[in-house]
């Protein structure tokens, strides 16, 4: 299984803070992963429509399109960050 | 030692202060910064700021951007304090401080902290605009240059 997050118009655009699923069968990578919930329904097409500005963490470090996301994983997708 | 904070709470710049000089007679000057929630965003009125983040990466985050600060400059001690949730204008949002025996060291690593957090640690602004509207606010430019300046500068 994996855990992934999703924060502000992400969140909004997936419907759901988080979920947990098993890490789909041939995905290995960050990339992989939005490739594989932008296809899977429509939330994740509008929530992945631009991926230029989407990050990644895992395991609570940024994280590029080619990192490696495992089993056991918490992957989270965020626009880029507005704090200070 | 830095001290690093993410709170809902209001929190009092004066007391980090002097919870940061307490007990010592070493240092020769703190940089501070502090964010203020804007009362308008493009000349449109701002109602509140609300401010998500991500538990857990965030503090971590925070604690290697202090950590970076701390090996760059001879500091003293540095605080760094981020509210979350929803906050009103004139509210405190941010408070950077970086104590050092000297004075440009202080300014530079509270630029510096304050700089690396708005590109570096996982938070996110949306105006609530006082006819209802919100807004995530975007990613600006040129704070990523200004974080960029840091990455280039020899110390």
């Amino acid at each position: 299984m994996i855990h992934v997050l999703y924060f502000a118009w992400l969140r909004e655009r997936m419907g759901r803070a988080e979920e947990a699923l098993p890490l789909p069968e041939g995905i290995a990578t960050v990339a992989g992963l939005i490739g594989w919930l932008t296809a899977r329904d429509a939330a994740g097409a509008h929530a992945f429509a631009n991926p230029e500005v989407v990050r990644a963490a895992v395991n609570q470090d940024f994280a590029g399109p080619s990192d490696p996301v495992r089993p056991g994983d918490e992957v989270a997708f965020f626009p880029p960050v507005t704090g200070g | 030692m830095a001290t690093v904070r993410v709170q809902a709470e209001p929190f009092d710049a004066g007391a980090e202060l002097a919870l940061l000089l307490a007990g010592r007679t070493d240092v020769g000057g703190v940089g501070c910064f502090v964010g203020v929630v804007r009362n308008a965003a493009g000349g449109r009125p701002i109602r509140a700021m609300r401010l998500e983040h991500y538990p857990g990466m965030t503090d971590r985050a925070l604690e290697r951007i202090a950590a970076e600060a701390e090996a760059r400059w001879d500091l003293q001690g540095c605080t760094v304090l981020h509210r979350h949730g929803r906050l009103l204008p004139g509210d405190l949002i941010v408070l950077v401080l970086a104590a050092s025996p000297h004075r440009q060291a202080a300014l530079d690593a509270t630029g510096f902290l304050i700089d690396w957090l708005k590109t570096r640690a996982p938070f996110w602004k949306q105006e609530e605009f006082a006819d209802g509207d919100a807004a995530w606010v975007e990613a600006r430019q040129n704070d990523t240059a200004a974080a960029a300046r840091w990455e280039s500068e020899t110390l």
